[in-house]
């Protein structure tokens, strides 16, 4: 079709495509030529690229933000998180591909429902339950809250890859003498592993860069994960918008190296699951 | 021949072969934890909404005096609109633009990915990191390309602490941390489109927009129908570009109905309010649900 459309409509194309690439490149670019200068360059021009290269900013970042405890707090409340959404959900999944029933019909509609809520609805009390259990800076118990705020978004997908299996396959696992767990383990979570492994990325990457539900219930200096880390840097500990670039890029930079790895799945993914970061 | 089983033993042994070929153990799990953290929790909010509770002391039972209050302070409906003006933006501007660069994709075989990736890049970084680099590198009256600004007699306010365009200078944030998704979904949508309906189109003699108009949009119109409902869900939940921007002002300027909530819960320690006003965006969260599943089901009798 692109003979048809012709030259003019093409080109067109690649210079308003080009524009657009332009707009959402500019400002990280700015975040990472400002992360390499001096706050004064910055304020002299924003656009310049630095003289000499403030490696140091990264220095000043981490020790500032306290980066590598921080980062350690997102690297385990995302890998809890990450485990237990993906053993719960991959066996709820199942269960909602395979049997159908009013009841199986209430929890979806359950399910769908809660995906349109307001945090706001369930944080209040969930804060004070938690702060009664003294819960509050425990990152399991936050890993748990993520489990049930992603939970819909990975039984659904996962029950897209159930419903793609042949029946008949589960069928003869049973009458070769397997029980339903086994069938459950040994032939389908082979099967729906891609689908595993894309609800791993999506919501391990959502979890990593999620503000609201950390900054309530990590409080603590110690505990804060680095996106809560960078939110209070900014605000309290510094106005050097360098060291603030670096430490940006520092908490960034692990996200866009795992989206670039594995980009195609990351966008399957999320139109899959249309989940809103 | 296996003798049959009768008594407790037969019956305990039918209830475990049930039990095994049941889905509840499957799901238990997942459910468990989904109750536990936003069923009942979601629960006492809406108790909450009929008491008066300072996270502390006992609760006391004030039946609809929450909601006069929130229905008696003006900043809960500059909130609201806020809320639906933000809604207007979001469904106007970010699905244009993912709609052109989606179907701009089609045509463009040559470095499709490459552009995908691009416009995807802005998607998947964390909503405080994308606030900080506005705030600091583009707004900033000092540091930004605001301040830069003024070097050539351009003077701006910045655009965060500045009444009338504070709302739009965080929309504008979100816009462009989200505009690049719909922009992917329009694309993947655009793909499945049959090409020989695309092929005669463009055989006729049909322009790029002839083809976008009348070919295009209207074989996609479930996607974009379905984007729109989550718009108008997600419009309602916004909160992080607010909360980190501006926390609200200034003097309530961007306030939206999440930021409220939070702000009466955790500012004031006002829970009864900020459970109404929980209660409020929830309500519109269940009429776009409502929409949405209708038209899932209308899409499933097709």
């Amino acid at each position: 079709m692109n003979q048809t459309l012709g030259r003019g409509t093409l080109l067109a194309a690649y210079f308003m495509l080009a524009v657009a690439a332009v707009i959402a490149l500019f400002p990280l670019s700015l975040m990472v030529i400002s992360a390499l200068k001096k706050s004064t360059e910055i304020v002299a021009n924003p656009l310049a690229l630095p003289s000499t290269l403030q490696w140091i900013n990264f220095a000043r970042a981490w020790t500032d933000a306290q980066l590598g405890r921080s980062l350690l707090n997102s690297v385990e409340t995302t890998g809890f998180a990450v485990v237990l959404i993906c053993s719960t959900c991959s066996m709820a999944a199942y269960a909602l591909a395979r049997r159908t029933g009013p009841g199986l019909r209430w929890i979806s509609a359950y399910l769908l429902g809660t995906t349109t809520l307001p945090i706001q609805l369930y944080l209040f009390p969930l804060y004070f339950g938690f702060a009664h259990l003294g819960l509050i800076d425990n990152v399991f118990a936050l890993s748990l809250v993520y489990t049930a705020v992603f939970s819909p978004f990975a039984i659904f997908l996962l029950r897209t890859y159930y419903l793609a299996i042949p029946k008949e396959l589960e069928e003869a696992a049973i009458i070769d003498g397997a029980n339903r767990w086994q069938v459950f383990t040994k032939v389908l979570l082979p099967l729906v592993s891609p689908g595993i492994l894309t609800v791993a990325i999506i919501s391990g990457l959502n979890i990593w860069n999620e503000f609201l539900i950390s900054s309530t219930f990590l409080q603590s200096h110690d505990q804060q994960t680095a996106v809560v880390r960078f939110y209070t840097l900014g605000g309290q500990y510094t106005s050097d918008w360098g060291e603030i670039m670096a430490a940006a890029i520092l908490i960034v930079a692990p996200a866009v190296g795992f989206f670039l790895l594995m980009q195609r799945r990351f966008i399957q993914g999320m139109a899959a699951g249309s989940v809103k970061g | 021949m296996r003798p049959t089983q009768s008594g407790t033993l037969g019956v305990l042994s039918r209830w475990i072969t049930r039990l095994r070929d049941s889905p509840v153990p499957f799901l238990l799990p997942a459910l468990a934890i989904n109750v536990a953290i936003i069923l009942i929790p979601g629960l006492l909010t809406i108790a909450m909404a009929f008491f008066e509770w300072d996270g502390a002391s006992t609760p006391g039972f004030v039946g609809l005096d929450n909601f006069r209050t929130i229905f008696a302070d003006p900043v809960f409906f500059s909130a609201l609109f806020n809320n639906i003006k933000w809604t207007v933006i979001f469904l106007t501007i970010p699905i244009a633009m993912g709609l052109g660069a989606g179907s701009l994709l089609l045509v463009a075989k040559r470095g499709r990915t490459f552009f995908q990736v691009v416009y995807f890049l802005p998607v998947i970084i964390a909503t405080v990191v994308v606030a900080r680099v506005w705030q600091g590198m583009i707004y900033n009256p000092e540091s930004g390309i605001v301040g830069w600004l003024k070097f050539y007699g351009i003077n701006l306010a910045d655009p965060l602490t500045h009444p009338p365009t504070a709302l739009y200078a965080v929309a504008s944030v979100d816009l462009w941390h989200w505009w690049g998704f719909l922009a992917v979904i329009f694309f993947a949508a655009f793909r499945q489109v049959d090409a020989a309906q695309i092929e005669a189109a463009v055989i006729d003699g049909a322009s790029f927009f002839q083809l976008l108009r009348y070919v295009l949009i209207p074989a996609i119109r479930p996607t974009i129908t379905l984007m729109m409902i989550m718009t108008i869900i997600w419009s309602f939940l916004a909160f992080d570009f607010v909360y980190v921007l501006t926390q609200g002002g200034p003097a309530y300027a961007s306030e939206v109905l999440s930021t409220l909530s939070y702000r009466y819960a955790f500012y004031n320690y006002t829970m009864g309010p900020a459970a109404a006003v929980a209660l409020v965006i929830s309500f519109f969260g269940l009429i776009a649900t409502f929409f949405y599943v209708r038209i899932q089901q209308r899409e499933g009798n097709q």
